[in-house]
Protein backbone atom coordinates (compact mmCIF):
# COMPACT_ATOMS: atom_id res chain seq x y z
CA UNK A 1 0.00 0.00 0.00
CA UNK A 2 3.02 2.04 0.92
CA UNK A 3 4.49 2.05 -3.05
CA UNK A 4 4.17 5.02 -5.17
CA UNK A 5 5.14 5.31 -8.93
CA UNK A 6 6.82 7.98 -10.25
CA UNK A 7 6.67 8.68 -13.80
CA UNK A 8 9.93 10.23 -15.88
CA UNK A 9 10.99 13.73 -14.89
CA UNK A 10 8.05 14.49 -12.07
CA UNK A 11 9.75 14.26 -8.31
CA UNK A 12 6.09 14.18 -7.35
CA UNK A 13 4.45 10.93 -7.25
CA UNK A 14 1.32 11.36 -9.12
CA UNK A 15 -0.62 8.09 -8.30
CA UNK A 16 -0.51 5.42 -5.34
CA UNK A 17 -1.44 1.79 -5.00
CA UNK A 18 -4.59 1.74 -2.82
CA UNK A 19 -5.45 -2.06 -3.69
CA UNK A 20 -3.60 -4.84 -4.68
CA UNK A 21 -3.04 -8.27 -4.74
CA UNK A 22 -2.46 -9.80 -1.03
CA UNK A 23 1.00 -11.21 -0.93
CA UNK A 24 -0.31 -14.51 1.25
CA UNK A 25 -1.86 -15.62 -1.72
CA UNK A 26 0.76 -17.69 -4.33
CA UNK A 27 0.67 -15.82 -7.82
CA UNK A 28 -0.60 -18.76 -9.57
CA UNK A 29 -4.09 -18.79 -11.17
CA UNK A 30 -7.17 -20.71 -10.00
CA UNK A 31 -8.56 -23.79 -11.02
CA UNK A 32 -12.01 -22.06 -9.75
CA UNK A 33 -14.77 -21.40 -12.46
CA UNK A 34 -15.04 -17.94 -13.47
CA UNK A 35 -17.03 -15.65 -10.85
CA UNK A 36 -17.06 -18.81 -8.13
CA UNK A 37 -16.52 -16.25 -4.87
CA UNK A 38 -14.00 -19.01 -3.53
CA UNK A 39 -11.40 -16.56 -4.86
CA UNK A 40 -12.93 -13.66 -3.20
CA UNK A 41 -12.85 -15.76 0.20
CA UNK A 42 -9.42 -16.94 -0.32
CA UNK A 43 -8.52 -13.11 -1.16
CA UNK A 44 -9.91 -12.13 1.90
CA UNK A 45 -8.50 -14.54 4.25
CA UNK A 46 -5.07 -13.34 2.91
CA UNK A 47 -5.56 -9.80 3.03
CA UNK A 48 -6.26 -10.76 7.05
CA UNK A 49 -3.00 -12.68 6.98
CA UNK A 50 -1.45 -10.23 5.37
CA UNK A 51 -3.00 -7.05 7.41
CA UNK A 52 -2.35 -9.41 10.89
CA UNK A 53 1.13 -10.27 9.73
CA UNK A 54 0.98 -14.04 10.56
CA UNK A 55 1.20 -15.36 7.56
CA UNK A 56 4.89 -16.94 8.43
CA UNK A 57 2.95 -18.38 11.67
CA UNK A 58 0.13 -19.49 10.15
CA UNK A 59 -0.70 -23.24 9.20
CA UNK A 60 -3.77 -24.15 6.62
CA UNK A 61 -5.92 -27.60 6.60
CA UNK A 62 -7.42 -27.68 3.69
CA UNK A 63 -10.31 -29.80 2.75
CA UNK A 64 -11.88 -32.05 0.17
CA UNK A 65 -14.10 -30.21 -2.24
CA UNK A 66 -13.67 -27.29 -5.02
CA UNK A 67 -11.51 -25.69 -2.53
CA UNK A 68 -8.96 -28.94 -2.28
CA UNK A 69 -6.29 -27.01 -3.80
CA UNK A 70 -5.90 -24.43 -1.46
CA UNK A 71 -3.11 -25.31 -0.14
CA UNK A 72 -1.59 -24.39 -3.74
CA UNK A 73 -3.33 -20.74 -3.15
CA UNK A 74 -2.26 -20.07 0.01
CA UNK A 75 1.11 -18.53 0.66
CA UNK A 76 1.20 -20.77 3.94
CA UNK A 77 1.88 -23.79 5.30
CA UNK A 78 -0.51 -26.28 4.51
CA UNK A 79 -1.78 -29.84 4.85
CA UNK A 80 -4.49 -31.84 3.45
CA UNK A 81 -6.84 -34.01 5.48
CA UNK A 82 -9.20 -36.99 4.63
CA UNK A 83 -12.46 -35.58 3.30
CA UNK A 84 -14.57 -33.90 6.47
CA UNK A 85 -11.67 -34.50 8.31
CA UNK A 86 -10.07 -30.64 8.83
CA UNK A 87 -11.31 -29.71 12.31
CA UNK A 88 -9.69 -33.14 13.70
CA UNK A 89 -6.26 -32.31 11.94
CA UNK A 90 -6.67 -29.10 12.60
CA UNK A 91 -7.04 -29.83 16.12
CA UNK A 92 -3.58 -32.00 15.84
CA UNK A 93 -1.81 -29.58 14.81
CA UNK A 94 -2.70 -27.05 16.77
CA UNK A 95 -2.01 -28.86 19.71
CA UNK A 96 1.63 -29.88 18.97
CA UNK A 97 2.31 -26.08 17.84
CA UNK A 98 0.38 -24.20 20.05
CA UNK A 99 2.07 -20.87 19.20
CA UNK A 100 0.93 -21.23 15.38
CA UNK A 101 -2.57 -20.21 13.77
CA UNK A 102 -4.41 -22.89 12.80
CA UNK A 103 -7.25 -22.47 10.15
CA UNK A 104 -9.63 -24.74 8.14
CA UNK A 105 -11.39 -24.03 4.54
CA UNK A 106 -14.42 -25.82 4.18
CA UNK A 107 -17.00 -26.11 1.91
CA UNK A 108 -20.37 -27.03 3.28
CA UNK A 109 -20.01 -30.62 1.57
CA UNK A 110 -16.90 -31.49 3.65
CA UNK A 111 -18.28 -29.40 6.60
CA UNK A 112 -21.81 -29.92 7.21
CA UNK A 113 -22.06 -33.41 5.38
CA UNK A 114 -19.09 -35.58 6.32
CA UNK A 115 -17.11 -33.65 8.40
CA UNK A 116 -20.39 -32.94 10.75
CA UNK A 117 -19.01 -35.08 13.54
CA UNK A 118 -15.45 -33.33 13.60
CA UNK A 119 -16.66 -30.09 12.82
CA UNK A 120 -19.20 -30.58 15.95
CA UNK A 121 -16.80 -32.12 18.84
CA UNK A 122 -14.15 -30.04 18.06
CA UNK A 123 -16.40 -27.20 18.94
CA UNK A 124 -17.48 -28.57 21.72
CA UNK A 125 -14.22 -29.13 22.79
CA UNK A 126 -13.62 -25.58 22.47
CA UNK A 127 -10.33 -25.96 20.31
CA UNK A 128 -8.41 -23.04 19.14
CA UNK A 129 -8.77 -23.06 15.66
CA UNK A 130 -10.63 -21.23 13.13
CA UNK A 131 -13.27 -22.44 10.13
CA UNK A 132 -14.05 -20.32 7.37
CA UNK A 133 -17.21 -22.24 6.14
CA UNK A 134 -17.94 -21.56 2.51
CA UNK A 135 -21.34 -22.02 2.22
CA UNK A 136 -22.75 -22.92 -2.19
CA UNK A 137 -25.83 -24.91 -1.25
CA UNK A 138 -24.23 -27.50 -3.46
CA UNK A 139 -21.64 -30.00 -4.15
CA UNK A 140 -19.28 -28.23 -6.65
CA UNK A 141 -16.22 -30.19 -7.12
CA UNK A 142 -18.70 -33.73 -8.03
CA UNK A 143 -20.84 -32.08 -10.58
CA UNK A 144 -23.85 -30.22 -8.37
CA UNK A 145 -25.17 -32.56 -6.35
CA UNK A 146 -27.79 -32.21 -3.34
CA UNK A 147 -25.81 -30.83 -0.27
CA UNK A 148 -26.78 -30.75 3.02
CA UNK A 149 -27.03 -27.22 2.47
CA UNK A 150 -29.17 -27.02 -0.72
CA UNK A 151 -32.49 -25.20 -0.31
CA UNK A 152 -36.07 -26.83 -0.58
CA UNK A 153 -36.97 -27.29 -3.80
CA UNK A 154 -33.42 -26.82 -5.04
CA UNK A 155 -32.88 -28.63 -8.13
CA UNK A 156 -29.34 -30.44 -8.26
CA UNK A 157 -28.44 -33.33 -10.51
CA UNK A 158 -28.95 -35.45 -7.45
CA UNK A 159 -32.65 -34.26 -6.59
CA UNK A 160 -33.92 -33.33 -10.72
CA UNK A 161 -37.33 -32.11 -8.57
CA UNK A 162 -36.55 -30.28 -6.30
CA UNK A 163 -35.23 -31.17 -2.65
CA UNK A 164 -37.58 -32.77 -0.86
CA UNK A 165 -37.88 -32.45 2.99
CA UNK A 166 -39.89 -35.73 3.04
CA UNK A 167 -36.84 -37.71 1.20
CA UNK A 168 -33.67 -35.26 1.90
CA UNK A 169 -34.71 -33.50 5.33
CA UNK A 170 -34.30 -29.88 5.94
CA UNK A 171 -31.43 -27.67 5.06
CA UNK A 172 -28.48 -27.27 8.15
CA UNK A 173 -27.86 -23.95 9.63
CA UNK A 174 -24.05 -24.63 10.70
CA UNK A 175 -23.87 -21.07 12.02
CA UNK A 176 -26.55 -21.09 14.52
CA UNK A 177 -25.81 -24.86 15.27
CA UNK A 178 -22.18 -24.17 15.87
CA UNK A 179 -23.13 -21.09 17.84
CA UNK A 180 -24.91 -23.74 20.76
CA UNK A 181 -22.01 -24.99 21.81
CA UNK A 182 -19.84 -23.95 24.65
CA UNK A 183 -16.38 -24.02 22.74
CA UNK A 184 -17.35 -21.54 20.17
CA UNK A 185 -16.21 -17.81 20.87
CA UNK A 186 -17.30 -16.45 17.25
CA UNK A 187 -20.12 -17.73 14.66
CA UNK A 188 -21.21 -15.50 12.36
CA UNK A 189 -22.61 -16.01 8.92
CA UNK A 190 -21.67 -13.15 6.43
CA UNK A 191 -22.70 -13.16 2.51
CA UNK A 192 -19.94 -11.99 -0.44
CA UNK A 193 -22.57 -11.20 -3.27
CA UNK A 194 -21.89 -7.84 -2.98
CA UNK A 195 -18.83 -5.13 -2.30
CA UNK A 196 -20.50 -4.07 1.44
CA UNK A 197 -20.85 -7.30 2.19
CA UNK A 198 -17.63 -8.75 1.03
CA UNK A 199 -16.35 -6.09 3.08
CA UNK A 200 -18.60 -6.95 6.66
CA UNK A 201 -17.10 -10.33 6.00
CA UNK A 202 -13.11 -9.26 5.51
CA UNK A 203 -14.09 -7.73 8.98
CA UNK A 204 -15.77 -11.19 10.23
CA UNK A 205 -12.90 -13.18 9.04
CA UNK A 206 -10.02 -10.83 10.87
CA UNK A 207 -11.85 -11.13 14.05
CA UNK A 208 -12.33 -14.96 13.73
CA UNK A 209 -8.28 -14.93 13.57
CA UNK A 210 -7.90 -12.49 16.58
CA UNK A 211 -10.05 -14.52 18.97
CA UNK A 212 -7.75 -17.17 18.19
CA UNK A 213 -4.14 -15.02 18.45
CA UNK A 214 -5.94 -14.20 22.05
CA UNK A 215 -6.36 -18.07 22.66
CA UNK A 216 -10.01 -17.74 23.41
CA UNK A 217 -11.78 -20.74 21.56
CA UNK A 218 -13.16 -22.32 18.38
CA UNK A 219 -13.94 -19.22 15.74
CA UNK A 220 -16.30 -19.42 12.67
CA UNK A 221 -17.51 -18.21 9.77
CA UNK A 222 -19.78 -19.25 7.28
CA UNK A 223 -19.60 -17.29 4.39
CA UNK A 224 -22.79 -17.91 1.53
CA UNK A 225 -21.04 -18.39 -1.52
CA UNK A 226 -22.18 -18.58 -5.31
CA UNK A 227 -21.48 -21.43 -7.54
CA UNK A 228 -22.33 -20.36 -11.04
CA UNK A 229 -21.66 -23.76 -13.15
CA UNK A 230 -23.74 -25.84 -11.35
CA UNK A 231 -26.60 -23.69 -10.13
CA UNK A 232 -26.69 -22.91 -14.21
CA UNK A 233 -26.38 -19.53 -14.55
CA UNK A 234 -24.27 -16.80 -15.02
CA UNK A 235 -21.78 -15.34 -12.27
CA UNK A 236 -23.67 -12.61 -12.05
CA UNK A 237 -27.41 -14.56 -11.86
CA UNK A 238 -25.44 -16.31 -9.27
CA UNK A 239 -25.15 -13.27 -7.22
CA UNK A 240 -28.29 -12.03 -7.17
CA UNK A 241 -30.05 -15.60 -6.45
CA UNK A 242 -27.72 -15.77 -3.36
CA UNK A 243 -29.05 -12.42 -2.32
CA UNK A 244 -32.84 -13.56 -3.47
CA UNK A 245 -32.87 -16.94 -2.27
CA UNK A 246 -29.45 -17.69 0.13
CA UNK A 247 -29.61 -14.46 2.10
CA UNK A 248 -33.30 -15.00 3.59
CA UNK A 249 -33.33 -18.81 4.28
CA UNK A 250 -30.20 -18.29 5.90
CA UNK A 251 -30.22 -15.04 7.82
CA UNK A 252 -27.32 -12.85 8.02
CA UNK A 253 -25.82 -12.37 11.59
CA UNK A 254 -23.65 -12.69 14.51
CA UNK A 255 -24.84 -15.61 16.28
CA UNK A 256 -22.57 -16.15 19.25
CA UNK A 257 -19.69 -13.59 19.89
CA UNK A 258 -17.87 -13.59 23.03
CA UNK A 259 -17.83 -11.00 25.15
CA UNK A 260 -13.90 -10.37 24.91
CA UNK A 261 -14.30 -9.97 21.57
CA UNK A 262 -17.20 -7.32 21.78
CA UNK A 263 -16.35 -4.34 20.41
CA UNK A 264 -13.60 -5.33 17.91
CA UNK A 265 -14.24 -4.56 14.28
CA UNK A 266 -16.89 -6.91 13.01
CA UNK A 267 -18.20 -7.49 16.20
CA UNK A 268 -21.33 -5.91 16.69
CA UNK A 269 -21.71 -2.48 19.11
CA UNK B 1 -13.51 13.98 -7.36
CA UNK B 2 -10.54 11.93 -6.39
CA UNK B 3 -9.38 10.09 -10.01
CA UNK B 4 -7.46 6.90 -10.42
CA UNK B 5 -7.34 4.08 -12.79
CA UNK B 6 -7.04 -0.07 -12.53
CA UNK B 7 -4.37 -2.22 -14.33
CA UNK B 8 -6.31 -5.66 -14.79
CA UNK B 9 -4.55 -8.80 -15.28
CA UNK B 10 -5.76 -9.92 -18.63
CA UNK B 11 -4.27 -13.29 -18.08
CA UNK B 12 -5.50 -14.11 -14.67
CA UNK B 13 -8.72 -12.66 -15.30
CA UNK B 14 -11.58 -15.13 -16.42
CA UNK B 15 -13.90 -12.95 -18.10
CA UNK B 16 -16.71 -13.54 -14.93
CA UNK B 17 -18.20 -9.81 -15.58
CA UNK B 18 -18.60 -9.37 -11.53
CA UNK B 19 -16.55 -5.91 -11.37
CA UNK B 20 -18.88 -4.64 -14.23
CA UNK B 21 -22.09 -4.12 -11.81
CA UNK B 22 -19.65 -3.18 -9.12
CA UNK B 23 -18.42 -0.24 -10.95
CA UNK B 24 -20.18 2.96 -10.16
CA UNK B 25 -18.74 4.76 -12.93
CA UNK B 26 -19.37 1.93 -15.53
CA UNK B 27 -16.20 1.85 -17.13
CA UNK B 28 -14.94 -1.67 -17.31
CA UNK B 29 -15.97 -3.49 -19.98
CA UNK B 30 -15.04 -7.21 -21.94
CA UNK B 31 -12.69 -6.92 -24.32
CA UNK B 32 -13.13 -8.30 -27.81
CA UNK B 33 -10.00 -10.38 -27.77
CA UNK B 34 -8.94 -13.85 -26.02
CA UNK B 35 -6.75 -14.27 -23.10
CA UNK B 36 -4.71 -17.45 -23.72
CA UNK B 37 -7.45 -19.40 -21.64
CA UNK B 38 -9.61 -18.43 -24.01
CA UNK B 39 -12.01 -16.06 -21.68
CA UNK B 40 -12.76 -12.11 -22.69
CA UNK B 41 -10.71 -10.35 -19.94
CA UNK B 42 -12.09 -7.19 -18.21
CA UNK B 43 -10.61 -3.99 -19.73
CA UNK B 44 -10.84 -0.23 -18.58
CA UNK B 45 -12.50 1.79 -21.24
CA UNK B 46 -12.24 5.22 -19.40
CA UNK B 47 -11.77 8.25 -21.70
CA UNK B 48 -13.19 10.93 -19.44
CA UNK B 49 -10.74 9.62 -16.71
CA UNK B 50 -13.86 8.96 -14.88
CA UNK B 51 -12.61 6.09 -12.82
CA UNK B 52 -12.30 7.38 -9.18
CA UNK B 53 -10.26 4.33 -7.86
CA UNK B 54 -13.08 3.37 -5.53
CA UNK B 55 -11.61 0.02 -5.93
CA UNK B 56 -14.66 -2.09 -5.35
CA UNK B 57 -14.19 -4.17 -8.66
CA UNK B 58 -10.88 -5.10 -6.70
CA UNK B 59 -13.50 -5.91 -3.79
CA UNK B 60 -15.77 -8.17 -5.87
CA UNK B 61 -13.16 -9.61 -8.39
CA UNK B 62 -12.50 -13.53 -7.10
CA UNK B 63 -9.42 -13.83 -8.59
CA UNK B 64 -7.66 -10.84 -7.22
CA UNK B 65 -6.44 -9.47 -10.56
CA UNK B 66 -7.21 -6.18 -10.27
CA UNK B 67 -4.78 -3.31 -9.04
CA UNK B 68 -6.51 0.46 -7.96
CA UNK B 69 -3.86 3.22 -8.05
CA UNK B 70 -5.38 6.90 -6.81
CA UNK B 71 -3.94 10.02 -8.66
CA UNK B 72 -2.60 12.04 -5.94
CA UNK B 73 -3.42 15.82 -5.75
CA UNK B 74 -0.31 17.63 -7.60
CA UNK B 75 1.22 20.87 -6.56
CA UNK B 76 0.99 23.65 -9.19
CA UNK B 77 4.71 23.72 -10.74
CA UNK B 78 6.36 25.33 -13.55
CA UNK B 79 8.75 24.43 -15.76
CA UNK B 80 11.94 25.71 -15.70
CA UNK B 81 12.96 27.98 -17.82
CA UNK B 82 15.32 26.98 -19.81
CA UNK B 83 13.00 24.01 -20.59
CA UNK B 84 10.22 26.89 -21.62
CA UNK B 85 13.02 28.47 -23.83
CA UNK B 86 13.68 25.26 -25.17
CA UNK B 87 9.80 24.21 -26.03
CA UNK B 88 9.30 27.86 -27.68
CA UNK B 89 12.48 27.13 -29.62
CA UNK B 90 11.41 23.57 -30.85
CA UNK B 91 7.70 24.39 -31.59
CA UNK B 92 9.39 27.23 -33.44
CA UNK B 93 11.20 25.36 -35.68
CA UNK B 94 8.82 22.93 -36.24
CA UNK B 95 6.31 25.28 -37.77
Amino acid sequence: MDTVVFKQNHVQPLEKITYERPSSLCDVHTHYCPGCTHGTAHRLVAEVLDELDIREDTILVSSVGCSVFSYNYFDVDACEAAHGRAPAMATGVKRVNPGKIVFTYQGDGDLASIGTAEIIHAAARGEKITVIFVNNAIYGMTGGQMAPTSLLGQKTTSSPFGRDAQLAGMPIHMAELLAQLPGTVYSVRRSLHDARHVLQAKKAIRTAFEAQIDNLGFSVVELLSSCPTNWGMTPNEALTWVEEALVPFYPLGDYKVDERLQGRKGAPK
Amino acid sequence: MATGRIVIDAERCKGCELCRPACPQSVIQLAESLNTKGYRPAMLVDPLHSCTGCALCAVVCPDGCITVYRDLPQKQTSLPKYEMKETLAHVEAVA
